[in-house]
């Protein structure tokens, strides 16, 4: 028992310890391949490739003044950053990363990840609120509105997939895809999903809290060094998260046909998935304008809600019927 | 298919003789007093001009804006002149003029009309109710000269701080540091300047709440990422949606026009080029264009298919950054990536004639600097081929996108009617359909003789402006091709004494030539005394330089009308019931530069 519990907390360490070089490193991913796409270098001087530019930001970050502005709310200030970076590292609690990897084996998961993304919206709403600062608070304004309202389908669309496999479970998710992924039937319920996904990371196209272009910074206009960090942070283990849920909820998570399977580790499948998707975040933010707020808002009561419902009556249509 | 262009059969333009106008205008109101402007002050540039009266001014103006068939429904300029270091006066004059310059587009015809104020009584009658866009001009002249004009909606200064003491363009003001006391700013005086800034809705007539709400005010500059440049907005708004806006402008204000009455008619070219920074020599070309008229030099014709073909590679410059930035504004961050390389690229060939990037400086009294380089042909062709292919992709990425077309199909639109109320010139004004480009309508420097057409939109929407320049750049290759196929061999600057510097080789063998070249290079050319505006189609909308000389060494009033100006007085009309988004596309799309609002 006691043994059991110490290798859980070894676990737990091992996997904040891995996240989070991870998404630091993510920045640098980003920068480089935007870079390359957008027909320049991106940042190639700190160590070889640059790969070692996170960590030069990192301790530039460390290096910066704490400064919290005196017209703000002091500890809702301070507590929103860390709010949104925990939100999302409770999540990955929850995520097989291979057949014997993963912090808890829920039979809730898929509630727990969903609760968590929805508290998630705390953090920016906070921070745009905290600041008192007017940019900060229509981005706050806008997270809000539109985090609610994409979280509504979110949770519609993985309804397929708890249809199809019966469990809320994650772990028994990935199992349920050993002969076949759910993306094949569930090719809609993914495409809300991923959309929804990119909407509660505050990604470009849907960007809007934050939009540099309109808002200056959004919500975290007044925030600098470690707690910006805090929430630059969240931002990718934001993106690692969805593709991650992506990955298990409808690639089969570490799952792979035979012969693939047996040429490398459950694990590593699992991360090139993951980085697949990750790459997919980077290049949507290349290519795509943002649309405006309320276009935004229409697209998602509009098309994607009535989209996620229909997708589920179908779903349940077809498996009554025992088609599925 | 090689077009042939031949510059030796080119005339510039050339306005209606002022008589039957002034008929037309005594027709109607026969009490009007109005007095040809008298041969001392020597107008060179067509422009009917009128002495009239301060008493009869409102009169004039409702013959000249209702009255009139075929009105004059376009305010080009106003401005002033502190006659009181002026030797050649009329008899006419007294101690400030005011002069308005105005435009009919019907008519293809411009008139100005001077109105001479004393010392005793700076005031006179606004014209707002006539044009809308004369309440900045009216509060720029008040804020330059400390003339008053009565029933002005708000005159309060524009370009110089609230806390600024004396009226710069007078000419007992101070223009050198050294004539001023060294600057500084203690804390309370700082703390005065600030506050001066803080934005008072009340001033504006502006609720601080309505029946049902309270009204958010936000401070959209003097930095924003958006703005482009120092330039700010306070928006009156109700949740995200714009109930009104004030624009703020002066942050760029550099006092180009008061450095144009100390600085040499030669040395004032570097200035010229700062005025809208985007722009390179397209800005030295309505100046030195002015200071050729009033010295009556005539420019060769290489000369003038060199200035064609660098000025339409400036607006192809200026276009692709706004395309880019336009495109970075609604949320696409790529295109301007790419366009930067294409910029790139252009710059070099512009760096190859002339030395220099963005501010070559390079158009000379009479002509241009140097000959262009060994090899330009291949530099040119190179590019004339390569830019519409990228343009293609550019169409694809940017004009296609879905999203893009959402965000600016239908938004910040405005009439071909109240464009021209509101002083819209350029692209701008092409957008909403109303076919009216300078190159065509008063053809100058040899643009009769090049084969172009005149894109135009049809909604005046942001997505139409965009596409207006997106087919100007084409055309401007086509112009560019032109000259490339039709340069003529000969000088590239005028043999004239005035030109500057003047021609070398015949400076070493005879004493006529020596001394006038002492004289220009140590002292600067003297220009005969008159009086001149002379306008281009610069990237942005007509720029017009509006030059007096006293017959000396420098101007003695430069009046720089840009185009970049009434652009953004627009605003307020256009964004209302925008949210904050659509406001930020409009932005983009009116494509300004604030040194060309300031200067």
């Amino acid at each position: 028992m006691m043994l059991e519990m110490l290798w859980k907390l070894f676990e737990i360490t091992i996997i904040i310890a891995l996240l989070i070089p991870i998404a630091a490193t993510l920045v640098w991913v980003e920068r480089r391949m935007i870079g390359i796409w957008q027909d320049r270098c991106g940042p190639n001087r700190v160590g070889p490739f640059g790969v070692l530019q996170s960590l030069a930001d990192l301790l530039k970050i460390l290096g910066k003044e704490d400064w919290i502005p005196p017209f703000s709310d002091r500890l809702v200030f301070v507590l929103a950053p860390v709010i949104g970076a925990m939100c999302v590292l409770m999540s990955f609690a929850v995520v097989p990363f291979s057949p014997t990897i993963g912090v808890s084996d829920l039979n809730i998961g898929l509630l727990f990840f969903l609760a968590m993304a929805s508290l998630a919206v705390y953090s920016v709403v906070l921070a745009g609120w905290a600041s008192n600062s007017k940019y900060a608070l229509l981005g706050g304004m806008r997270a809000a509105a539109q985090t609610v309202s994409y979280e509504v389908f979110m949770g519609l669309s993985v309804m397929g997939v708890v249809l199809l496999t019966g469990t809320f479970n994650l772990r028994e998710i990935v199992l349920a895809q050993a002969d076949g992924w759910l993306i094949q039937s569930q090719f809609i319920g993914f495409f809300i999903f991923l959309v929804a996904g990119i909407a509660e990371s505050h990604r470009l196209p849907f960007d809007l809290p934050e939009a540099e272009t309109e808002l200056t910074a959004g919500f975290h206009t007044e925030y600098s060094g470690l707690k910006f960090a805090l929430f630059f942070l969240g931002e990718y283990l934001g993106v690692t998260l969805i593709s991650a849920m992506s990955v298990v909820l409808f690639f089969g998570g570490w799952l792979m046909p035979e012969p693939l399977a047996s040429w490398l580790p459950p694990l590593l499948w699992f991360i090139i998935k993951i980085m697949f998707f990750v790459m997919f975040f980077i290049l949507l933010r290349t290519s795509l304008p943002r649309p405006r707020f309320d276009q935004l808002l229409k697209f998602g009561w509009v098309v994607m809600l009535p989209l996620a419902l229909v997708n589920l009556l179908v779903t349940a249509i077809l498996r009554l019927t025992g088609v599925l | 298919m090689v077009i042939k262009v031949n510059v030796k059969a080119s005339n510039d333009w050339q306005m209606l003789q002022p008589v039957p106008l002034l008929d037309e205008i005594v027709a109607i109101s026969p009490k009007l007093k109005l007095q040809a402007v008298s041969a001392i002050e020597n107008i060179v540039d067509d422009i009917p001009s009128f002495w009239l009266d301060k008493s009869q001014l409102t009169k004039l103006m409702q013959v000249l804006k209702h009255d009139l068939n075929q009105p004059f429904d376009m305010c080009f300029d106003i401005t002033a002149i502190d006659e009181s270091e002026r030797q050649h006066q009329s008899s006419l004059t007294q101690d400030f003029t005011v002069s308005y310059h105005l435009r009919s587009y019907q008519r293809n015809q411009d008139i100005r009309i001077k109105v001479a104020l004393s010392n005793s009584d700076k005031s006179l009658e606004s014209v707002c109710g006539f044009w809308p866009n004369a309440n900045w001009y009216e509060r720029e002249v008040w804020d330059m000269f400390g003339i008053v004009f009565k029933n002005h909606p708000h005159l309060t200064r524009i370009l110089m701080p609230n806390t600024w003491q004396g009226h710069p363009l007078l000419k007992t003001h101070p223009a050198r540091a050294t004539e001023m006391d060294p600057f500084t700013l203690p804390p309370d005086q700082q703390d005065k300047e600030q506050a001066a800034l803080q934005f008072n809705p009340e001033a504006w007539g502006m609720k601080r709440q309505s029946k049902d709400s309270d009204f958010m005010f936000l401070n959209l500059g003097p930095n924003h990422p958006s703005v482009h440049g120092a330039f700010r907005i306070v928006l009156q708004m109700e949740g995200e949606e714009i109930v009104d806006c004030v624009p703020d402008i002066g942050y760029h204000h550099r006092g180009a026009e008061k450095m144009g009455e100390r600085q040499s008619w030669h040395s004032y070219i570097p200035y010229t080029d700062r005025i809208d920074y985007l722009g390179g020599v397209m800005n030295n070309f309505p100046y030195v264009m002015a200071v050729e008229k009033l010295a009556g030099i005539a420019v060769p014709d290489r000369a003038k298919v060199i200035r064609i073909m660098t000025a339409e590679m400036f607006r192809i410059l200026s276009h692709l950054l706004f395309y880019g930035t336009f495109a970075q504004d609604i949320g696409a961050l790529s295109p301007i990536f790419y366009m930067f390389i294409d910029r790139e690229k252009l710059f070099g060939i512009i760096e190859a004639f002339t030395g220099a990037r963005m501010h070559p400086s390079w158009f000379r009294i009479g002509g241009v600097a140097q000959d262009l380089p060994k090899g330009w042909e291949g530099l040119v062709r190179d590019y004339v081929n390569y830019l519409p292919k990228r343009l293609d992709e550019y169409e694809k990425m940017v004009m296609q996108n879905s999203i893009l077309k959402q965000r600016t199909v239908g938004i910040g639109a405005y009439s071909t009617q109240e464009a021209i109320d509101w002083g819209i010139t350029g692209p701008g004004l092409r957008a909403t359909g109303f076919s009216w480009d300078l190159r065509k309508q008063r053809p100058y420097g040899g643009y009769d003789q090049f084969d172009f057409e005149v894109p135009l939109g049809k909604n005046g929407d942001c997505y139409d402006r965009c596409r207006v320049r997106v087919e100007e750049m084409r055309q401007s290759i086509r112009i560019i091709e032109q000259c490339l196929n039709n340069m003529p061999e000969g000088p590239y600057k005028a043999d004239h004494p005035q030109t500057t510097p003047p021609v070398k080789d015949r400076t070493m063998r005879d004493i006529d030539t020596l001394i006038p070249h002492f004289l220009n290079v140590s002292w600067g050319p003297v220009i005969p005394a008159g009086e001149v505006s002379m306008s281009v189609e610069a990237t942005k909308g007509i720029m017009a330089y509006h030059l007096i000389s006293d017959g000396s060494t420098m101007s003695y009033r430069t009046r720089i009308r840009t185009p970049s100006f009434p652009h953004l007085q627009m605003l307020p009309l256009i964004s209302k019931g925008q949210m904050v988004a659509d406001l930020i596309a409009t932005l983009g799309s009116v494509d300004y530069v604030m040194a060309d609002v300031d200067r």
